[in-house]
């Protein structure tokens, strides 16, 4: 069972994240970056798929060239080698364009499945694993909070908002995991170290085969095109109880429309 | 200093355990006056935070000394002074005696395990007639045949009601002062071990503090760490990782001290703006910033000395003396510029000003500090 986890960097969700004024793209450079939480959930079920049926596992990234530091630290939970795809015409691409960028390092492995994190904390559309499905014409099974695989076979349950779906797909598939799925572990220092010494392939777009005028931001099909920060937050309402109080609230909450 | 990728990239992984496995219950230890050392500390051991420099024969890491130096800084930041003072028990203060004298059988019994962090270990050598002056210590191991009897009693000691073992230094010979001393390494499961009592304290109230008894105890020979008669010296080079374990760790508690402090005073308004647009504490704040730097490359120093195969109790007691007083004097400024919501237990301010004053008392007190420097240096009559 060869398994390719996809691995994306993101600012760290506790830094205060900007947009680039000059080109209105996240700006990477002045912050904290760190692996994308729900990636570490995807690499941590592909270790455990992994340490059951035997096989590969493999982490892709496209990210600028700070994102080894994302990768080791994928290699250090335990992952054997990395596919780095990295070069500047990347910048700004958005997410059809990501996926297509993907689809084309993914067509140079061979996998059973791919793994990936529900969404990203940085973009949070939440969109990658669909158009990637759709792109190589595999099966997709997202939302995953269990995965076993049984020969050529994967089942998922699928998080529901009152419980969950039983999802069945034959491999290769595409496979996007939540939060609920397991407790992903710490890199050891052993785990450091044997990092270091793991292949990591770095890719161009040349590399991948990508065409050029179909990432970055000029051919980008979607774009932002004003950005303006957050309202600061307006002071609350406070409603002082004068033995009324409850009524008060509840009036309140019926003005909100929220009972 | 040669920090290299790995190391920044183990400092990441410390404080993400430190963030999750320690900080969230922080709050409920010290109410406990207990943390579970036998559910943290296996954790911490898979990381590899219990053996760093340890054999790997031992299920150490092999790792080089800068990586501890990674760990001390990281693992200060939990949030108090008991947790990571009992790991430092765990890692550099009851072990290093039994991986450097050691037997084998010792080591495979108990080293293997504390590194695993499946065995909770506490060092033994303070007694209630000896802490600065170790050499006045009275507990007793007579030989009869191949095991120790021993009687006797310590006091203050990290970990004691939850250690698997204990390693206690103890008198072999009746010939005094520093001679004829041993460290033994000692199962607390012995028939005659007790715990007299867990004591009430000001400050590290997440760590457990005991009372130990020894009764007629009995403990093979084959148990003790090292030469028989060399106990003391051991003890006092075992010391010398103690110190610098604190000094490592006083750097984090005192940076992320500050760097709550600056956070507060950044938003608490007086007189129209905030605190920290007022010039006197922006200066002490940076003051002290700056000689938390002092501090800290002269650990580094410390650490390099230390890698290089050189004598580092010169350079342990300073920076034992120094991190003992500054953590004192930044608990002291960051409780004043807080002012009041700081005096309350709500605040972590409170819990550091308590937890601070520890340094200059326990593994040495600065006193003793200044007195190993004095003679170091040549300032005795
Ligand atoms: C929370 C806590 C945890 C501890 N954990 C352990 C442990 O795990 N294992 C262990 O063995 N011990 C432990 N200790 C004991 C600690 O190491 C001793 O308290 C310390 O060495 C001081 O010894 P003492 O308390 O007997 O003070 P004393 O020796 O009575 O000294 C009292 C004071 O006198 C002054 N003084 C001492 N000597 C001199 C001198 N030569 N010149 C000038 N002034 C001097 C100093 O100011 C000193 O603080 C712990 C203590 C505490 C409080």
């Amino acid at each position: 069972m060869n398994i390719v986890v996809l691995v994306k960097q993101v600012p760290d969700t506790w830094a205060e994240r900007k947009l680039d004024a000059t080109d209105k793209t996240l700006d990477r450079a002045s912050v904290d970056v760190v692996m994308n939480e729900i990636d570490e959930y995807a690499v941590e079920e592909a270790l455990r798929i992994q340490a059951d049926q035997g096989g590969e596992v493999t982490i892709v990234s496209m990210a600028p060239d700070r994102g080894v530091e994302t990768i080791r630290k994928a290699l250090s939970m335990g992952a054997d080698k990395a596919v780095h795809l990295s070069d500047p015409a990347l910048h700004g691409s958005d997410a059809v364009q990501t996926s297509y960028a993907l689809a084309k390092v993914l067509g140079t492995l061979e996998y059973d499945l791919v793994i990936a994190g529900s969404e990203a904390t940085d973009s949070r559309m939440a969109i990658m694993t669909p158009l990637l499905a759709e792109r190589l014409g595999q099966p997709q099974l997202s939302g995953a909070r269990k995965v076993t695989v049984d020969g050529g076979t994967v089942r998922i349950e699928r998080q529901t908002d009152n419980g969950y779906d039983v999802v069945e797909a034959s491999t290769p598939a595409i496979v996007s995991v939540v939060e609920k799925i397991n407790e992903p572990r710490y890199p050891s220092f052993k785990g450091i170290m044997a990092a270091k010494k793991k292949p990591l392939t770095t890719l161009t777009l040349a590399d991948a085969g990508i065409e050029a005028d179909r990432v970055g931001l000029a051919s980008a099909p979607s774009q932002v095109v004003e950005f303006s920060n957050k309202p600061p937050r307006q002071a609350g309402q406070i409603v002082k109880d004068e033995g009324d109080g409850g009524v008060k609230v509840a009036e309140y909450l019926a003005s909100q429309k929220l009972v | 200093m040669r920090f290299t990728a790995e190391h920044h990239a183990f400092r990441k992984v410390v404080r993400d355990v430190v963030e999750r496995e320690i900080v969230p219950h922080v709050d409920q230890w010290e109410r406990d006056g207990i943390f579970p050392a036998h559910e943290l500390f296996p954790k911490l051991g898979e990381v590899g935070l219990l053996g760093l420099e340890y054999d790997p024969k031992w299920g150490g890491q092999g790792a080089d000394h800068l990586f501890t130096v990674v760990a001390c800084e990281e693992i200060a930041r939990s949030g108090c002074g008991g947790v990571p003072m009992a790991i430092g028990v765990q890692t550099s203060m009851a072990t290093p005696s039994l991986h450097e004298f050691g037997s084998d059988m010792l080591k495979e019994r108990y080293l293997a395990p504390a590194i695993a962090g499946t065995m909770v270990t506490s060092i033994a050598v303070t007694e209630a007639g000896a802490g600065s002056d170790v050499r006045s210590l009275r507990t007793k191991a007579v030989r009869d045949g191949d095991e120790w009897v021993i009687n006797g009693s310590k006091l203050y000691i990290t970990n004691g009601t939850q250690a698997d073992w204990i390693c206690l230094l103890a008198r072999t010979s009746e010939e005094g002062g520093y001679r004829g001393m041993s460290q033994i390494l000692v199962p607390t499961d012995t028939p005659g071990f007790s715990v007299s009592r867990k004591l009430d304290k000001l400050g590290q109230r997440s760590s457990d503090t005991a009372e130990l008894v020894f009764q007629d105890m009995r403990v093979p020979v084959d148990h003790t760490i090292g030469e028989i008669g060399r106990g003391f010296q051991q003890q006092m080079s075992q010391f010398v990782i103690e110190r610098m374990f604190a000094a490592y760790g006083a750097v984090g508690s005192c940076r992320r001290a500050l760097e709550r402090t600056r956070d507060y005073l950044k938003q608490r308004e007086a007189f129209g703006q905030p605190l920290m647009a007022n010039q006197h504490i922006a200066y002490s704040m940076a003051e002290l910033s700056a000689e938390i730097d002092l501090l800290q490359s002269h650990n580094y120093a410390c650490a390099e000395a230390h890698m290089n195969g050189e004598d580092t109790t010169r350079y342990a007691t300073v920076a034992k003396l120094t991190s003992g007083r500054l953590t004192r004097k930044v608990a002291d400024l960051c409780m004043q510029y807080h002012g009041g919501i700081g005096y309350m237990e709500e605040t972590w301010t409170s819990r550091y000003f308590r937890d601070s004053r520890l340094g200059s008392i326990g593994g040495g007190a600065d006193e003793v500090m200044l007195q190993v420097l004095a003679k170091l240096d040549g300032f005795t009559a």
